[in-house]
């Protein structure tokens, strides 16, 4: 009983000090998406491009596709890009969302550093966006053939991100589908 | 003296305290208007993690903002509004934080604590109590006698 009184508060402080430690590796601004495992909500966008036709909710079933948001102002979005002209050289279906951002803006960007989308979609106001629960850019959902988000990633993707966590979960989504 | 001082009231009166909600945001019904700002008031901005919408100057709360109005607008209550956002966002959004499985540690760990240092406190109390020194030994007592005796 008397070794207890000893050894319980430091059994309880090393709980504790595992807990806080845990807490500290992760990102307190990545929310877990609410949509996981759920439908897209339904929504239709014109594309920004002229004379192309936009993407909706519906667009996106059959196949296990990537429903990227981004904006010409968004710095990370840059970063990500060669990656994404390199996914779809290699076949992904990637659809890009911009996000609250000037078609013309979105076109130019488009025209210098080259199209990775099968499509875009003018999210101009940022409703669809509020929809998906997007809290920035960019952020990447994986939509499985039956249009129901199985993964979000928030930040840019990088090749390790891809090459790791993402092209895995579309291999395992196609065998799926 | 006249219209200086209903210019100054009027200038008081057009005086607002300074934050995030603009004015083109506000509805124009007073009560339906208090209603959003006590609900933007308990949620937080997925942007800048410690302020409410209400504070925050993002543009994502800022058109948050402007959804929790058109819903209450459109009739909905409080609730309804506030669920709306969190569908979208989760629970996180929410400032106070709600009581269910994942919270009962948050809501009753500090009563817990308060609880188990009350009990600990009351042990040590009663065993110190318990525990009296031993009667002194006749050559004790008589070593306190010739110390207490010593001027």
């Amino acid at each position: 009983m008397k070794r207890l009184v000893f050894i319980a508060p430091l059994v309880i402080l090393a709980a504790i000090i595992v807990a806080f430690a845990a807490g500290l590796q992760r990102d307190p601004a990545i929310l877990p998406s609410q949509l996981l495992d759920q439908p897209l909500p339904a929504f239709a966008l014109a594309s920004v491009e002229p004379g192309r036709a936009g993407f909706g909710s519906a667009t996106l079933r059959g196949r296990p596709v990537l429903l990227n948001v981004w904006a010409s102002w968004c710095a990370a979005c840059k970063v990500e890009h060669p990656e994404l002209l390199a996914m779809n050289a290699a076949g992904v279906p990637i659809f890009g969302l911009v996000w609250k951002d000037q078609a013309a803006a979105a076109v130019a960007v488009l025209t210098t550093s080259g199209n990775p989308y099968r499509a875009t979609g003018d999210d101009a106001d940022g409703r669809t966006g509020i929809n998906l629960g997007v809290t920035g850019a960019p952020e990447t959902f994986v939509v499985d053939a039956h249009g129901r988000v199985r993964y979000k990633q928030v930040g840019p993707i990088t090749r390790d991100i891809w090459m790791n966590t993402l092209s895995p979960l579309m291999t395992k989504l196609r065998a799926e589908a | 003296m006249i219209r200086p001082t209903i210019f100054a009231v009027l200038l008081f009166g057009l005086g607002i305290p300074a934050m995030a909600v603009l004015p083109n945001e506000q509805l124009s019904d007073p009560r339906q208007e208090a209603r959003a700002r006590a609900i933007s008031r308990g949620l937080r901005c997925v942007v800048c993690q410690n302020q409410s919408i209400d504070d925050s100057d993002a543009w994502l709360a800022r058109d948050l903002r402007v959804i929790v109005r058109e819903r209450i607008h459109a009739g909905a209550t409080d609730a309804q509004a506030r669920d709306f956002v969190v569908r979208r966002y989760g629970n996180y959004v929410l400032l106070t934080p709600p009581v269910e499985a994942g919270t009962l540690a948050l809501w009753l760990g500090p009563l817990g604590f308060v609880t188990a240092g009350a009990i600990a406190a009351v042990l040590t109390l009663r065993r110190r109590r318990s525990v009296a020194p031993p009667p002194l030994t006749a050559a004790e007592a008589a070593r306190v006698e010739t110390l207490l005796d010593k001027p």
